[in-house]
């Protein structure tokens, strides 16, 4: 099929185009919103530093010069990938984002996993036996899961596994295994042990989520002709809801699915915080305290990029689901 | 019982699990402040000292009172005004085995001022070094521009490295550890930025054998979660206790609380200067710019301190966790006078004091500070805000986050803020000196000085200070200062903070004025 190959190519082009566009517009404003904001110089130095040194660090920093003159110098840098040096660790900003985003990566997987694993399922029941006892269980949970704030959440989980029943440890991420140099915690036990927690409480949303959607896709789809029609052939239930039911309900699943993976990347930071997990989150979070620019910037950056890069894989996906799908310019 | 339960668990859990026979000795503590590095010289910064203070030493040690003792030097004297000679330990070794000498300590303060890329350097603490001179292996001599009176405790925050590692190591080096070899009571095992630091005991630490054969500095910088990880047994101690959960900790039978005063003042600053009106910040009562600054006034000032009720603040708004205080250094540092009295708030004292003074109908104040630095700062604002108003100083109280508030107040546009200082030197010359001497670029003092306050006086006292070796007459005359200040009510100090750490049954820790957390002062209690 080489005219869709090409359709598709066209349209890969073009949202990288509009992604560069993005990125631009973005570093603008997050540069001149974050530069706008405080003295980094007063969170690095000794309070009782003399002016001489307070000069001597602004100089280092390279905040002596006018706003525009350090944007262009930015801007150059960041067009050869270099988006400058973190001012507290003094090593590249990237470089230390790249070093806490396998954490972060770990935990939104996993997070994700289950909210998938146990929320899909748990979905599909609620649609098929929508009065049934366990049905209306399973939609009081996924409200709660909604409602309840997350660090609330955190907390309550932390209580009750790891200081009454003692079964989990409260934070941190245990023992890691270096694989092609990246630490990974899910591969020991410790690791695994310390990663359920601080997991079970970021999917809660994207679960209660996953639920409702998969409950009301579910629900809309029985009745639909073709299912009656399966069902009315004999064909077993097994066969009609994973056959015919379920992958009609999986378009919206799918797109929810990627705007979570993305917002949970970037917005895993109370979950961080609380669990005392070593990641990107944290470490924005940190780098917020002392004003380190070049990390906040470079953070938001590299977070809009994940964000983009993960819906053009779900625009990528519809077509693979849905063969009706195509990639012509929608203007047409 | 729950937590007995979880501690059993846990610890079935980890015999199951790994193979270490001596888990009773070892020791976990959360920590509240991450380090950025453990190049001991990098970025001159708490946290980081923190760490180096377990793996390295330095030629003096501070005590829990911040006074100096003997570290890797046993003894010095001043030879001469400019020439200190120092007496250096003899038969320590780094971990590696290799001889501590008087060349690690010239190589040492060689590199510390020197780190490239440094975000805040060591230097100021290797300023008063003009030459150093090695007498012999264990003795050195070191030659100062003038008399250098704290030459020693400055030189107190330079960790010795070792010169066999050091020599032209980078930061890199250190932060990937192979550098980091100190002759210190742990030697660095492993650092996993964000998340922890594994020790090891140094059995040859000439300080005495620690009792802890593995520690683990765990980096959790929420208070909560600190709490949660105590109380599930996943740590052995945690420092920065937040205050709202100090007395459920102590009414816990199987934790302790350990508390005790901070280095840090908090206190009010009073702009006096006519500038100050253009801020807006000061108004007449009816809303407008006087004519003239009625805080250039000392009995306005003098009003607005004694309105203030210390104990009220100490005792409810922080719950008992901090200490009414009217000094500008705590008790047992040099400068504070001993027989000085604390004063009690007295409003109608105030009150005929600003009639005195000419504003019967009081004037209008913002008062301004951060809120997320001081512990309960947005409630103490509030309740100075409220004192002052009953004397008939209408204030309203602006709060923000601190990277918001210290350029502001560095423009001299807070002319009435809240604000606070740690004493690092456990002088009250660190007080006088940053805050209090008129701004001079060239003298270098007054750097931290953002009220513009200005004594001829008490500058003079401060910079023969500077100059004066003898102790009993730099504390008479740190005393003097002090009292002129205090008794000129333009930065009047509110509280002493208090510091607090938890531990599970069966440790002790001596609170530490200068907050830090050192696993070398927990002992177990039989």
């Amino acid at each position: 099929m080489p005219k869709g190959v090409t359709k598709i190519t066209a349209f890969i082009i073009r949202r990288l185009l509009q992604t560069v566009v993005v990125l631009i517009v973005m570093a603008f404003g997050v540069f001149v919103s974050v530069y706008a904001i405080g003295d980094p110089v007063d969170m690095l130095i000794d309070p009782a530093a003399t002016e001489a040194q307070r000069l001597e660090a602004m100089r280092n920093l390279g905040l002596d010069r006018p706003l525009w003159e350090q944007f262009a110098r930015f801007i150059a840098g960041a067009a050869q990938g270099d988006l400058g040096q973190s001012f507290v660790y003094k090593i590249p900003a990237i470089e230390l984002i790249l070093l806490r985003l396998p954490a972060t990566i770990e935990l939104t997987v996993a997070a994700l996993i289950l909210a998938v694993g146990i929320g899909i399922p748990a979905g599909i029941l609620a649609g098929l036996y929508p009065s049934a006892w366990f049905s209306r269980t399973i939609m009081s949970v996924s409200i709660l899961g909604f409602s309840l704030p997350s660090f609330w959440i955190a907390l309550m989980l932390i209580m009750i596994f790891a200081v009454a029943l003692g079964w989990l440890p409260s934070t941190g991420r245990g023992d890691v295994v270096t694989v092609f140099g990246v630490d990974w915690s899910f591969l020991t036990i410790d690791g695994l042990r310390h990663l359920v927690l601080p997991a079970l409480s970021l999917s809660l949303i994207p679960m209660a989520l996953m639920i409702r959607m998969a409950r009301a896709g579910m629900r809309e789809v029985w009745l639909t002709e073709y299912v009656k029609f399966a069902r009315a052939k004999g064909l077993s239930p097994i066969r009609v809801i994973g056959l015919h039911a379920f992958p009609n309900t999986l378009i919206p699943i799918i797109t929810v699915l990627g705007l979570e993976l993305g917002s949970l990347l970037a917005g895993s930071i109370v979950t961080e915080v609380v669990f005392a997990w070593p990641g990107i989150g944290r470490l924005v979070i940190q780098s917020i305290g002392v004003l380190d620019r070049p990390v906040i910037v470079a953070y938001m950056l590299i977070t809009v990029s994940l964000f983009i890069l993960i819906n053009l894989v779900v625009d990528l996906l519809y077509a693979v689901i849905d063969p009706r799908v195509g990639y012509g310019d929608a203007r047409k | 019982m729950h937590r007995w339960h979880s501690v059993m668990t846990a610890a079935a859990l980890a015999a199951a699990l790994t193979t270490t026979a001596a888990i009773a000795e070892d020791l976990t503590i959360g920590i509240a402040a991450p380090p950025t590095s453990i190049d001991p010289h990098f970025h001159n910064l708490g946290p980081n000292h923190q760490i180096a203070g377990h793996i390295f030493d330095a030629l003096a040690l501070k005590d829990e009172k911040q006074q100096i003792q003997p570290g890797l030097a046993v003894s010095w004297e001043v030879v001469d005004p400019t020439t200190w000679e120092f007496n250096l330990r003899k038969g320590v070794t780094f971990h590696d085995g290799s001889p501590f000498t008087a060349e690690d300590v010239a190589f040492t303060f060689e590199r510390a001022p020197d780190v490239p890329n440094s975000p805040n350097p060591m230097s100021g603490y290797t300023k008063g070094i003009m030459e150093l001179e090695i007498v012999d292996p264990h003795r050195i001599r070191i030659k100062t521009d003038g008399p250098y009176p704290m030459l020693i405790n400055e030189l107190s925050n330079v960790w010795v490295v070792s010169k066999k590692h050091g020599e032209g190591a980078t930061t890199e080096d250190y932060m990937r550890g192979d550098a980091v070899i100190g002759t210190g009571p742990y030697k660095l095992v492993s650092f996993t930025p964000g998340d922890k630091i594994e020790l090891e005991r140094n059995d040859a630490y000439w300080g005495g054998v620690e009792p802890w054969e593995n520690v683990t500095l765990r980096m959790i910088d929420s208070g909560p979660a600190r709490v949660a990880a105590l109380l599930a047994g996943d740590v052995d101690m945690i420092d920065d206790v937040p205050t709202s959960e100090i007395d459920r900790l102590r009414q816990d039978d199987n934790l302790d609380v350990w508390s005790g005063p901070s280095n840090r003042l908090v206190f009010v600053a009073l702009d006096a200067t006519e500038d100050a009106l253009s801020t807006g910040m000061i108004r007449d009562h009816e809303g407008n710019v006087p004519s003239t600054n009625p805080l250039g006034d000392a009995r306005v000032r003098e009003a607005l301190t004694r309105a203030i009720d210390k104990t009220v603040i100490a005792e409810r708004v922080n719950q008992g966790h901090a200490i009414p205080i009217n000094q500008i250094v705590p008790e047992g540092f040099v400068g504070y006078i001993p027989d000085y009295p604390l004063w009690t708030a007295d409003p109608d004292a105030a009150k005929a004091l600003l009639t005195e003074a000419g504003y019967p109908d009081g004037f209008q104040l913002t008062l301004v500070t951060s809120n997320d630095r001081i512990t309960n700062a947005v409630k103490t604002v509030q309740a100075i805000a409220q004192m002052w108003t009953r004397i008939g100083v209408e204030t309203e109280v602006e709060t923000m986050p601190h990277s918001m508030f210290s350029p502001r107040r560095n423009g001299n546009e807070l002319p009435v803020f809240f604000s606070s200082w740690g004493n690092l030197t456990g002088e009250a010359s660190f007080f006088l000196g940053p805050l209090l001497h008129t701004k001079d670029k060239d003298k270098g003092l007054g750097g931290a000085n953002r009220n513009r306050y200005s004594n001829p006086e008490v500058d003079s006292i401060v910079e023969t200070v500077l100059n004066t070796l003898d102790i009993e007459e730099r504390e008479r005359l740190l005393q003097q200062a002090a009292q002129i200040v205090i008794e000129d009510y333009t930065l009047p100090t509110v509280v002493l903070q208090t510091v607090h750490w938890a531990t599970r049954d069966g440790l002790r820790y001596s609170p530490r004025v200068d907050q830090y957390t050192f696993a070398n002062h927990v002992r177990p209690v039989e």
